[in-house]
């Protein structure tokens, strides 16, 4: 369910919405109390109905880089769970780095994927202590590589750990990586779809087969 | 964030819940004669506290713009109206003519507008320290971060106070 108090703007907007119903009610309650019964039956139909209808995916709005970047600086931002490590995408990594003369700064989440029930509950510690061990694992592979990259565990949705990356980094460029068609959960949900949607920031997409290493 | 306004949304609901409870098991109109609410007091303070949402969203707006002035100004009028709506809530308090222990009905009302009244105190508790700190430079186009959660908390208390109006003064 999207929560309607993400941000000031929403909160706001919800804050409208709710003066709209609750005002439309009392003003029909005061007249006569079978009309505010009614009015209260129809408005409720009415936002049911608004919020199943915006349950349906819309185009999102695009979420920019989030801060900007120092001219001769690129910024790269590797979204990367159980493939955080593979050849391919530390190909990738190096061939974006050499690609030019600007310092390359490396950023990669390593979301801390969780059960529905687990995430729920907020019981994150476990999915958060293997994507800290997996992350771990994927920095020290780059700097074997001379790769100099900071890293964080991000959020259980890798479109969100993304865009709350992308607050606090910034990126030129976001690479997603993840394993084969039909392997893969992120790509059956159409993930690198929805990136490309999603964010202002070229969105590569490296697919690393684990079992070919 | 979610679970936190899900955590609120259950600390209303149980007093919302005896509210409902009270005015239908005790049979009786409400408010239970020979009191009666200030629903015209309240309904002023209830413009007060929207105007004041309005006012805090355009602090983050202007701040968004890269406007201090705006930011400040709108800060401290949020601030102030907040203040305004809770002093005038003490005040009400002091002449409206029951007490929490006089009977339920006196005990549902205070519960729910002191809950709400809490909540404002720690909303302005936190509106000062963005005033504060927008007058000490704080806060770019860029970071704005601490003026945007006591928006959205002030907003959310906002809300909650047009249900609590409805319910409770009017219907």
């Amino acid at each position: 369910m999207a929560n309607p108090l993400r941000s000031e703007g929403e909160a706001f907007r919800f804050l409208l919405a709710a003066l709209v119903y609750f005002g439309a009610i009392a003003i029909a309650g005061v007249i006569n109390a079978w009309a505010g019964l009614v009015v209260f039956i129809v408005l409720t139909i009415v936002a049911g109905w608004w919020w199943w209808r915006s349950r349906e995916p819309a185009r999102p709005r695009q979420v920019g880089a989030g801060r900007p970047t120092a001219p001769d600086e690129t910024r790269i931002l590797v979204i990367a769970n159980e493939t955080v490590g593979g050849a391919p995408l530390l190909d990738k990594i190096k061939q974006l780095a050499s690609a030019s003369d600007d310092t390359t700064m490396v950023h990669v989440v390593s979301p801390a994927l969780n059960s529905p029930l687990r995430h729920l509950a907020s019981d994150e510690d476990k999915a958060r202590g293997a994507a800290q061990e997996r992350l771990d694992n994927s920095l020290g592979k780059l700097r074997e590589e001379g790769i100099e990259a900071s890293g964080e565990v991000g959020d259980g949705d890798p479109l969100q750990a993304i865009e709350d990356a992308l607050r606090t980094f910034g990126a030129d460029q976001i690479v997603i990586s993840t394993h084969p068609e039909g392997r893969s959960n992120w790509l059956e949900r159409g993930l690198v779809t929805q990136a490309r949607e999603r964010f202002a920031v070229p969105v590569d997409h490296v697919v690393v087969d684990l079992g070919e290493r | 964030m979610f679970l936190f306004i899900a955590s609120e949304i259950m600390l209303f609901g149980s007093f919302f819940t005896i509210y409902f409870f009270v005015r239908v098991s005790a049979g009786t109109p409400w408010p239970t004669p020979p009191y009666e609410l200030p629903v015209f007091v309240a309904g002023m303070n209830t413009i007060i506290l929207v105007t004041s949402s309005f006012t805090m969203h355009w602090a983050l707006q202007a701040i968004k713009r890269g406007n201090r002035t705006g930011l400040q100004a709108g800060l401290t009028l949020t601030f102030l109206l907040g203040l305004t709506f809770l002093l005038t809530q003490i005040l009400e308090y002091s002449r409206i003519g029951f007490a929490p222990y006089t009977n339920a009905f006196g005990s549902v009302f205070f519960g729910l507008t002191g809950l709400h009244g809490a909540h404002v105190f720690v909303g302005l508790t936190l509106l000062a320290f963005a005033t504060i700190r927008s007058f000490r430079g704080h806060y770019t186009e860029e970071e704005h971060h601490g003026v945007e959660i006591p928006g959205i908390y002030w907003h959310f208390v906002d809300v909650m106070w047009i249900v609590v109006y409805t319910t409770v003064y009017i219907l």
